[in-house]
């Protein structure tokens, strides 16, 4: 299995074509460069279908440039990547979105002084079956009540599953911190991704939180039937729910693998502890 | 007693207007981050598409009010194309670059304006509305309307933002523009949309300019465009509910200054010093969100 990954990563491109479902996400020599500095080259990532896959490194190792590489904040000046087999290089934040890719964010981005269901419904607007026009929307007519209300309902199960259904109605803003967490989690689900990507959920939380969390994380997982992508520091939530992990240092690969064997790999273990 | 209800009646109705302005401004700010100094010369066209329709229409009541439609919609064709070709494309570019392009847009209307119409004002005969008495209450029937139509626009306009899926995205957008586009949002529609609503607003601020002016000429739009972008910055730049108070609360003082002869010929530098002074005690204006940066 190891060995694979690491066979894919060191040919540039496969000599085969992989079979479509096989990987949700493929990456192949993606990289970006800022005027002279690379901040990411040859990220070769590939995700399998319902896999929870770790993204770790030191910081300022590239990981969260690679997150914004594919959900189209950047725009990869070398390289590709490709959701369940369609090339999404270079599209556009909200058509990668529709796509199938949503994320959370380092320091939390929510919508702050909308409540923490509008926040769920403004990714649930865009699904096509709650698709009503502002004609619609303003006359009010029968379709905005059936989508609404369904788009609602839809609002609830989400928001109970993280455990949010109690606030719905209070301003993001006034949720305490790790609520704010998983409601953002909840925000990306709602987009109805196929590839879920969390950028250090863990940050900031005590360790019974981060126990929750990764329950939650797991839970989400199969009850939403998404494959998660996730950037993460805390080595305890890491080797506890990722399967196969990606080790970044310098904006290059370092290791890639199944989370036990390259946790104890000797240049990974050097890269987050330094020589000697 | 009479002079100060006539003349509350008459600031409200002015600060009405001046509230129709300010929320385009500061609907584009919140939404699309820039300052849209080309706002006020939308008033202009929406005055001079008034002109044209009125006199060929040429009955009174049915003339304004359809002249009032058309300029609406030739507004928001007008909004939508200058954001599509002046702004769209600097989408992402510094603040400074649009900032000079909206101004560039302002004059390029003005001297279109003048090419086309001539620089001198023309004149609208809008008077035969005529007043309205209630014992000694003397008012004219265009203040009222002015009045009440700016008041239910605001009102339509607040249940829009707040009730329909539109005006939450417009909500998202403005308050985080990327996790919105993250989350599935078309930016650009929703600014486009923005565009078109701030347009068709001045569009109705221009109809009520020349039912109390009569005149129409290129640059009509430059000041009650930056009285409306103070009263915004006075509310509160990006709110909607500061915008709406600042253009009433600057229409009033402005009404009440004309009222007292002493300070009627300060009624300008009154208004901004009065933005001073808010700005001074309350930096965000006075209904605005202070941003919270969280590290």
């Amino acid at each position: 299995m190891a060995n694979e990954t690491t066979n894919a990563m060191q040919t540039a491109t496969p000599s085969y074509e992989t079979p479509q479902e096989e990987y949700v996400l493929k990456t192949e020599n993606l990289g970006i460069s800022f005027g002279g500095l690379k901040a990411a080259q040859n990220v070769n990532l590939r995700i399998k279908k319902g896999a929870l896959y770790g993204l770790i490194g030191p910081n300022g190792a590239g990981k969260t440039t690679v997150f914004n590489m594919l959900t189209g904040v950047y725009k990869p000046t070398t390289g590709k990547f490709f959701l369940c087999g369609e090339d999404l290089t270079g599209l556009d934040q909200a058509t990668i979105n529709k796509k199938g890719i949503a994320r959370t964010f380092q320091n939390i981005r929510l919508f702050n002084n909308m409540s923490v269901i509008k926040n769920v419904l403004i990714g649930l607007a865009n699904q096509p079956e709650y698709k009503c026009n502002l004609v619609q929307s303003i006359f009010r007519t029968p379709r905005y009540y059936e989508t609404e209300n369904a788009m609602r309902n839809e609002a609830k199960s989400i928001l109970s599953v993280f455990g949010l259904l109690e606030e719905r109605n209070q301003l993001a803003y006034n949720l305490p911190y790790g609520k704010q967490r998983k409601l953002e989690i909840a925000r990306a689900i709602a987009t109805r991704p196929k590839l879920l990507l969390l950028d250090e959920p863990a940050a900031g939380m005590n360790p019974q939180e981060t126990e929750e969390l990764m329950e939650t994380i797991q839970f989400v997982r199969k009850h939403f039937n998404v494959t998660v992508l996730l950037i993460e520091h805390d080595m305890k939530l890491v080797s506890g729910i990722c399967e196969e992990l990606t080790v970044l240092n310098f904006g290059e690969t370092l290791a890639a693998g199944e989370t036990k064997d390259v946790l104890s790999r000797p240049e990974v273990v050097k890269a987050y502890l330094g020589d000697e | 007693m009479i002079k100060v209800l006539t003349t509350l009646i008459n600031g409200l109705s002015l600060g009405g207007v001046y509230a129709l302005i300010a929320l385009g401004y500061t609907m584009v700010y919140g939404i699309a981050k820039m300052l849209n100094f080309a706002h006020g010369d939308i008033i202009m066209v929406g005055s001079y598409t008034i002109l044209i329709f009125f006199n060929m229409i040429g009955i009174p009541l049915v003339g304004l009010i359809a002249s009032t439609l058309i300029s609406v919609l030739v507004c928001v064709v007008f909004g939508i194309v200058i954001e599509r070709t002046a702004y769209r494309p600097l989408r992402g570019a510094s603040p400074l670059a649009v900032l000079i392009t909206a101004i560039g847009v302002s004059y390029l209307l003005q001297s279109i304006a003048q090419i086309v119409f001539g620089t001198a004002p023309r004149t609208v005969i809008l008077n035969f509305m005529g007043t309205i008495t209630i014992g000694a209450l003397k008012i004219n029937v265009a203040t009222i309307v002015t009045l009440a139509v700016a008041i239910a626009v605001m009102a339509a306009l607040t249940l829009f933002v707040n009730k329909t899926r539109t005006g939450r995205a417009m909500l998202a957008v403005s308050e985080d523009r990327g996790a919105a586009q993250l989350a599935g949002v078309s930016v650009n529609t929703i600014i486009a949309v923005t565009f078109a609503i701030g347009s068709a607003l001045a569009a109705i601020a221009g109809a009520f300019t020349v039912m109390k002016t009569y005149t129409v000429e290129p640059t009509m739009g430059a000041m009650p465009g930056i009285k409306a972008f103070t009263a915004a910055v006075i509310g509160g730049i990006g709110s909607i509910p500061g915008a709406m108070a600042g253009g009433i609360l600057l229409g009033v003082i402005e009404t009440a200054c004309d009222a007292v002869p002493v300070l009627s010929p300060y009624k300008i530098a009154i208004e901004f010093a009065l933005l001073i002074i808010v700005l001074l005690i309350k930096p965000t204006g006075i209904l605005g969100k202070k941003k919270r940066e969280k590290v």
